[in-house]
Order: structure tokens, then sequence, then C-alpha cells
């Protein structure tokens, strides 16, 4: 009993060492989220690399896509990653005014980028290589779609947690979800650099 | 990582700083240019062109991974770095199987 009781007491210091902090498990948590979405991603990327060819005598990759365009949308896209980045910066800093200016940054060109997105799908489809067209284009939607309906989802986030940092400031809990967001924010940059390396450039190639 | 600054240098390493952040930022910036470059004026032959993209889109990978995602700086157990490894296994396995079999399925055409 007494040698439990000390194997206890040990651990509990061991713990505080360690500094559990509830927002790490939840860290943990959304890295397996994220994790996850690799494993759908990686189903839309075969998918589309599948049937890139199978453009059923409608147009490829090389005469739809507009490299320009495109460019903005990656520059856009990184310079947001890296503005989530001195989001949180500022966050451990206890800035809250920084860290929301910096959100909002973050969000209008998250918005930026979505609207460049949009444009480019509308365009398409007034050309006539809409979702139906050919199991290419299909394929292309659904994956293109899918990244852009994370960026306009993790917007929305984003929104309402500019809210509540402005009713509560910046809290244990709110801390942990600025971390959550820059996450997920990174790694939207990082599945468009696959986009782009793989759908566009390998597309116009 | 409760107070950031009572533990100056701690926390200088365990949230990154301005400098990495930078860091991090003009690498993604360079690791874009250098393939957009290379497809727009046709530089490279067709595999060769393949290589380097790809290595540049792993390159940016590992930058934001590292800079932006701070990868390495998680406590031990790291159990977000084992949950990567498995993810990436399945990512190469159904990325890897799907262009194998198909490309499979068009010689027996």
């Amino acid at each position: 009993m007494a040698q439990t009781v000390a194997h206890k007491g040990n651990h509990a210091a061991d713990h505080d060492h360690g500094h559990h902090d509830p927002n790490d498990l939840k860290v943990v948590g959304f890295w397996f989220f994220l994790i996850s979405d690799v494993i759908l991603f990686s189903v839309l990327f075969s998918t589309f690399i599948v049937l890139r060819n199978n453009t059923a005598g409608g147009p490829d990759g090389k005469e739809l896509f507009e490299l320009p365009g495109v460019i903005w949308e990656t520059f856009i896209l990184l310079t947001s990653s890296f503005t989530s980045g001195l989001a949180t910066l500022a966050m451990n800093r206890g800035k809250k005014s920084q860290l929301i200016g910096w959100l909002v940054v973050t969000a209008i060109l998250g918005a930026a980028f979505v609207g460049l997105e949009v444009n480019e799908f509308v365009k398409m489809v007034n050309e006539g290589a809409g979702f139906s067209r050919s199991a290419f284009l299909s394929s292309f939607f659904t994956l293109v779609g899918t990244h852009g309906l994370h960026v306009s989802v993790g917007l929305c986030w984003m929104i309402g947690l500019m809210i509540q940092l402005g009713r509560r400031g910046i809290t244990e809990t709110t801390k942990g979800k600025v971390t959550l967001i820059s996450l997920y924010w990174h790694f939207l940059d990082v599945i468009w650099i696959f986009l782009l390396t793989i759908v566009y450039l390998m597309g116009v190639m | 990582m409760a107070q950031p600054n009572t533990h100056g240098h701690e926390s200088h390493e365990s949230h990154g700083s301005v400098k990495s952040y930078v860091i991090g930022f003009v690498l993604s910036i360079v690791l874009t240019i250098i393939p957009l470059v290379i497809v727009m004026n046709d530089l490279m032959a067709r595999t060769a062109t393949f290589v380097v993209i790809m290595i540049a889109a792993v390159l940016q990978l590992l930058v934001q991974l590292f800079f932006f995602m701070h990868l390495r700086e998680t406590e031990k157990p790291r159990w977000n770095v084992m949950g990567l490894v498995l993810g990436i296994i399945i990512l190469v396995t159904v990325v890897g199987g799907s262009i194998w079999i198909m490309e499979v399925n068009k010689i027996g055409y």
C-alpha cells in the first residue's frame, strides 16, 4: 500500500515536471485528425492521377489551366500560412490586438484565395469544362474543390475564433484554439503545394 | 509552456520565433519559385522536371512541418510523429498502388 502511494506520488511529480496541459492532448488529437485528412486526400490524389488522361475528347489540363491565376493563389496561401504563424507568435507574447490583426490578415488572404479559385471554376464551367464533362474534370473538381472547401471551413472557424478572442481575450481555451487553427492552416498550405505540383504544373508540362 | 516569459529560452524553442518563421517563409517562397520557373520556361526534359518539382514539393512539406508546425518540439512520446509516419505509409500505399495497378490495366487492354 505504502509502495503504491509512493509510486503515485512520484508519478504525479513526473507529470508536473512534464507540464500536462489539456491543450497538449488536444494538439495530439488534432494531429490525428490531420493525418486522417491526409488519407482522404491520398484517395482523391490517386483518383486524379489515374484519371488525368481520360478527357473523353474534352479539354485537358494544358488547354484549361491558366498558370498566372494559380501562381497568385499559391503565393496568397503561402503568405497566409506565414501570417497565421505570426498570429500564434503574437498570442504567445500575450498581445491580443496583434493576434486578432494577424488573424484578420490571414482570413482576408484566405478569402482572396477562395475567390480566385471560385473564379477559376466558374470560367472553366462556362467554357464547357464542367464537372460532368470527363473523368479528368470530375476528379479535378473533386480534388481541388475538397481543398477549397477545407479553406472555406477554416475561414468560418477563424471568423468565429476572432469574435471569441474579441469577447474573452487570450485565455487557455482560446490559446488552444488558435494553436489548432494555425496547424490546420499550415496543413492546407502543404496540401496546396502538392495540388500545384501534381495537378497544375504536371498538367501543363 | 503556460508561462512563456518565465523560461525565455525554453519558450523560444517550443513556439518558434519570428526568425524561424521568416526563414521558413523565405525557404517556402524559394521552393515554390524554382519549380514554377523550370516548368514555365521548359528548362528541363520531362523526367528531370518531374523529379525536380516533386523534390521541391517534398522539401516544402518538410519546411512547413519543421518551421511552421513545430513537429520536433512536441513532448515525448511523439504520437503525432508516429501517426504521421503511419499516414505517409498509407498515402504511399494508396497512391503508389493505384498508379501501379492502373498502369498494368492499361497494358492489359
